[in-house]
């Protein structure tokens, strides 16, 4: 039984109790993704499964056998930072930092939701193929992460840097 | 949490024979469950992962859809099927809880997802028919706000969250079920249980029964059906109320209705009172007010959510009045 976590295998944990978030943080010691409250409240725990973005702390870590995880240490370094990343640092899009790992790895999974067309409360026209792109709906889609700083507009100014659409 | 084993279901038999055992548990994409578990107010000694089963969304000959229940409530809500032809369903979805959150939940496991009432995951500090019967219920004096006008019980107040099943209780949806020794199915409303004096039992389903998918009957009406929830925030909140509805008028008249309501019992409320009094009648304000009049009968206010009945009200005469505006 093992995962892929940031392209390298690792064993799953013996005890079925350990999520994915715990696995992460205490077993792999990547400790960029955060533990807010730990009941799927908060998003601070976001990866991406597969390319699909889940809650870590409500993932039993067993049920992912055979996955591939991304974490925020998989998506950029400080020397060599994801273009969000460098979105993130040039409009303000955090203030203490601890929801930012969860932001950015929801807004990576969120942008491939809306590449397929999938729809949101705020799209108006629930049967378009395409999904007409505004702030409104970076808001409505990336509101399971939640930012004790308040950060949400530098949040969605970087987001729609790679989303040219939502700009406006 | 306290141990358990945990096991992957192969097949639906391998799914029932291990589910049948004492204690055990069906584990859909986890986000109620491990959370009650966390807080051991679940405590299942066998978890069955049940998300390696169907979780394909077929046509059926009869012009329905089928949808197996290890579908993740994301891809049902993307589906271009439900989207045009079911679009309350959608809507429903995409109205509940946060996208890593339908990323991960399955179909099965929003059918059955337990309430929210704050005092059923107080296990330290509150008392709680539904998590100890008999123990009495911290609510019906307490903060309820968000609890039941409609069905309750003496021994519980609480309300069912899904948005999702609002929606399917108003398409007519049926839920198929196994067991070792049975298959069958149920209409979406009744599925859940109104409380009675035995909270505790939410469902009429048989201990260890499998949800394996759930259908879609064809319907054209269902094409202009909506949904529309009210909650104290605009986005990841649950509801104060919903509504889903879909409406046929011809030459003026209610020639078809369906109507359920959410945020308001113990299960997803079908408003058969309300649909039987607008058959025939006139697509009118004033009809659609002494429907939803007719509906709120029998609603009935606890301390802190009086203002649910006039909410309901309104949202049913805004819904039906979007629905009667798009048919003409
Ligand atoms: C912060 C937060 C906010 C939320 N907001 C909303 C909201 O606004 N609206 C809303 O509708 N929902 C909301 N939800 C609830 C969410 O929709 C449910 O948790 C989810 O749908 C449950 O699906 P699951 O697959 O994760 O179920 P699980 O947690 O895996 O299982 C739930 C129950 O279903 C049983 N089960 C699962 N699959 C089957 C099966 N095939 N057959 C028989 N039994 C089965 C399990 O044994 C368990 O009892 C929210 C949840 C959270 C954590
Ligand atoms: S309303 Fe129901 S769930 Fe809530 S405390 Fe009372 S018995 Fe428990
Ligand atoms: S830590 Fe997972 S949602 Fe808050
Ligand atoms: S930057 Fe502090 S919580 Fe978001």
């Amino acid at each position: 039984m093992t995962i892929s976590v940031n392209g390298v295998e690792a064993m799953l944990p013996s005890d079925p109790r350990v999520s994915l978030l715990d696995l992460l943080r205490e077993q792999l010691g990547l400790s960029g993704t955060k533990k807010g409250c730990d009941q799927g409240a908060c998003g601070a725990c976001t990866v991406l499964v597969d390319g699909e973005r889940i809650l870590s702390c409500l993932a039993l870590a067993v049920q992912y056998d055979g996955r591939s995880v991304t974490t925020i240490e998989g998506l950029g370094t400080a020397e060599c930072p994801h273009p969000l990343q460098s979105a993130f640092i040039a409009h303000d899009g955090f203030q203490c930092g601890y929801c930012t790992p969860g932001q950015i790895c929801s807004a990576m999974g969120m942008i491939e939701e809306v590449r397929r067309g999938t729809p949101s409360h705020v799209t108006s026209d629930i049967t378009a193929e395409v999904i007409p792109f505004s702030r409104d709906e970076v808001r409505e889609r990336m509101s399971g992460n939640l930012c004790r700083c308040g950060a949400h507009n530098g949040i969605v100014d970087a987001i729609a840097t790679l989303l040219p659409e939502a700009a406006e | 949490m306290i141990p358990f084993t945990y096991a992957r279901a192969t097949d639906v038999a391998d799914a029932v024979r291990r589910g049948g055992a004492e204690a055990a548990r069906y584990l859909g994409g986890g986000t109620n469950l491990v959370d009650l578990m966390r807080e051991t107010i679940e405590r299942p000694d066998i978890l069955v992962d049940v998300t390696g089963l169907s979780h394909a969304i077929t046509e059926r000959d009869d012009g329905g859809l089928l949808i197996g229940a290890a579908t993740s409530n994301t891809a049902l809500a993307e589906h271009r099927a439900v989207r045009t032809r079911y679009p309350a369903l959608s809507r429903a979805i995409v109205a509940g809880a946060s996208a890593q959150i339908r990323n991960m939940a399955t179909v099965g496991g929003n059918l059955l997802q337990r309430t929210r009432c704050a005092y059923f995951y107080d296990e330290a500090g509150a008392h709680c028919n539904k998590r100890h019967p008999g123990d009495g219920c911290d609510a019906m004096d307490g903060f309820n706000r968000m609890h039941a006008i409609l069905g309750a019980s003496p021994s519980c107040v609480s309300v069912h969250p899904s948005d999702m099943c609002v929606a399917l209780a108003m398409l007519d949806a049926q839920v198929h079920l196994e067991a070792p020794a049975s298959t069958r199915r149920l209409p979406l409303t009744e599925l859940h249980r109104l409380p009675g004096d035995r909270p505790d039992v939410e469902t009429h389903l048989a201990p260890g029964e499998l949800i394996t998918a759930i259908e879609l009957p064809a319907a054209s009406l269902a094409v202009r059906s909506t949904y529309r929830k009210v909650r104290d925030r605009a986005s990841y909140a649950f509801a104060l109320v919903s509504v889903a509805a879909a409406l046929e008028v011809e030459e003026g008249r209610v020639k078809e209705v369906r109507i359920a309501l959410g945020g308001v019992a113990h299960k997803p409320w079908r408003a058969w009172t309300a649909e039987a009094a607008l058959l025939g009648q006139p697509a009118t304000e004033a009809s659609f007010a002494a429907a939803a009049q007719a509906e709120l009968a029998a609603a009935r206010p606890l301390k802190d959510n009086g203002f649910k009945i006039e909410l309901a009200r309104r949202t049913m005469v805004a819904v039906l009045g979007e629905l009667a505006g798009e048919a003409v």
